[in-house]
């Protein structure tokens, strides 16, 4: 049994807005759902399968009720809740109800306010008492992830700072990117220490917004206009302390679903040639480049030097709307625009300048939670049928 | 920050009851499975490596080396330093670094538990040995 080939992404949407004072919570997902779903060009009455994750106030069954979604036809419900990469998760989960035959059109969103408006809190596990007090926080997270892979493998910040230099690059052609402006190396070393040894602009921006996508199956997706895009592979997977054995910070939980993803797929890391990669600081890229296998551990420093995440100068285009570190990552959750970006890629659709010509492979791949703790990771394989 | 920093009681339960207890008398415990033999933390009844619910509680030497840091440069409560301490007895630890220049900390530094009071049972934390 595989979902290999067995769903399309027919409809995206990003929201133009990173910053929505005057909008609700829930208006973000209506509009993100309504973009998608006009998208695709298919009617909000035959959505029959609805994805949502910690963002949509009160969970699913408010949202179905908010968003007018047809509930005669409705029969599939999924609120996966694995931070930034649940929407990875959603797809394939997506894709595996649409291969059983549990829905047919499914709807995924995501929207948040976490620059204008309150943020739920995460709820707590059972580590409560021995870890809260010790103020655990993304950067700090991904801190120590990025100062022990510094000391096992001597990556520098030098490397690191290749990540957003290559991000900026491209969000430069995006209009609607938070930071538009080219930097360099130098301007990343002198930005303040936020969390050693992660520099601001090692950070991603914080921004209101969201997305949306429709995943369907083959034969309703060629009947409708858009370009074909469908999942070939699919992984999933979880990493944390274990108790605290064997403690090794220097690799994501990647390592165990880029792999499930492209034995499915049944091709390689070679074989990519657009890569959306979740880019909460440049320490997460660098660290899943190596898990998912374009380089080797302990690599991933050399890999990402010299512009080699550059579209049309590097071997790997990456995150060619600029990504979490300079357009857009709403909701702290960057997993939906890593799809998003992916496929305009694959329908040819990134901006010209930043377009990879016959792109027919492409890989979104996320974490969510904190490398750092404990996280969930997910990969997706698209294809451009 | 002239006052100290106040650190939030642990709420305790049935499971870890005994972990605070202990605190409360400077003692900082791991739990040990005497089945599969390893230890873990943080605290709980059954192994999670073996599974077995033949899990004890050991009074650890409190004694390891860090295994990664990060310097929080600002916050509301000012700097701090998370990381993981690798205890003698094999499990690592998160915690945070104090009573100690936390700019010159270093993967491999000698550390220490140290305990800090709450309202409730004390916190173990860390500082160079």
């Amino acid at each position: 049994m595989t979902i290999k080939g067995k769903a399309y992404i027919a409809g995206i949407y990003e929201h133009p807005t990173r910053h929505a004072p005057d909008k609700s919570t829930a208006q973000l997902h209506a509009e993100v759902a309504k973009g998608a779903i006009e998208d695709a060009g298919i009617s909000k009455d035959d959505i029959d399968g609805y994805f949502c994750a910690g963002d949509a106030p009160g969970g699913a069954w408010p949202m179905v009720d908010y968003l007018g979604l047809n509930t005669k036809k409705l029969r599939h419900i999924d609120s996966t809740e694995t931070g930034g990469c649940s929407y990875i998760i959603h797809l394939g989960h997506a894709a595996e109800a649409i291969a059983a035959g549990k829905c047919s059109i499914a709807l995924v969103t995501l929207a948040g306010k976490p620059r204008t408006g309150a943020m739920p809190p995460r709820a707590a596990g059972a580590e409560v008492d021995f870890e809260t007090a010790y103020g655990a926080t993304t950067h700090n997270a991904y801190g120590m992830c990025a100062m022990r892979h510094m000391h096992d493998y001597g990556t520098t910040s030098e490397q690191l700072a290749w990540i957003k230099v290559a991000a900026s690059h491209h969000a430069q052609y995006n209009p609607h990117a938070m930071l538009k402006d080219v930097v360099t190396v130098e301007d990343v070393l002198n930005s303040p220490m936020i969390s050693d040894p992660l520099h601001r602009m090692d950070c991603c921006v914080v921004s209101d917004g969201g997305g949306a996508m429709i995943v369907t199956t083959p034969e309703i997706a060629k009947s409708l206009k858009k370009p074909l895009v469908r999942l070939i592979g699919h992984g999933e997977a979880m990493k944390g302390p274990r108790g605290g054995k064997d403690l090794d910070l220097t690799y994501s939980a990647g390592i165990w679903s880029g792999p499930r993803a492209f034995e499915e797929a049944g091709i390689t890391p070679k074989d990519i040639k657009y890569a959306s990669i979740y880019d909460s600081f440049t320490i997460t890229v660098l660290m899943q480049l190596e898990d998912l296998g374009f380089c080797k551990k302990g690599e991933g420093g050399k890999f990402v030097a010299d512009g080699n995440l550059i579209s049309g100068v590097g071997k790997l285009p990456f995150n060619t709307d600029g990504g979490g570190l300079c357009s857009n990552h709403p909701v702290n959750r960057g997993g939906m625009t890593k799809i998003l970006e992916a496929v305009r890629q694959l329908r040819g659709e990134a901006h010209p300048k930043v377009q990879v010509p016959n792109c027919d492979l492409a890989i979104a791949h996320g974490t969510g939670g904190l490398l750092g703790v404990r996280h969930a990771a997910s990969t997706a394989i698209l294809e451009r049928v | 920050m002239s006052e100290a920093k106040k650190y939030p009681a642990p709420v305790t339960n049935p499971e870890t009851a005994a972990f605070w207890d202990a605190a409360k008398e400077g003692k900082f415990m791991i739990k040990r499975c005497t089945a599969c033999g390893e230890a873990h933390y943080f605290p709980r009844s059954i192994c999670p490596f073996c599974y077995s619910d033949k899990t004890v509680w050991e009074e650890a030497s409190g004694e390891g080396t860090i295994y990664t840091w990060s310097l929080m440069r600002k916050s509301p409560t000012g700097p701090y330093a998370i990381g993981y301490v690798t205890l003698k007895e094999g499990p690592s630890v998160q915690t945070n670094f104090v009573d100690c220049d936390l700019e010159k900390l270093k993967i491999g530094q000698k550390v220490k538990v140290v305990f800090k009071p709450t309202d409730g049972a004390p916190l173990p934390f860390f500082t160079v040995a």
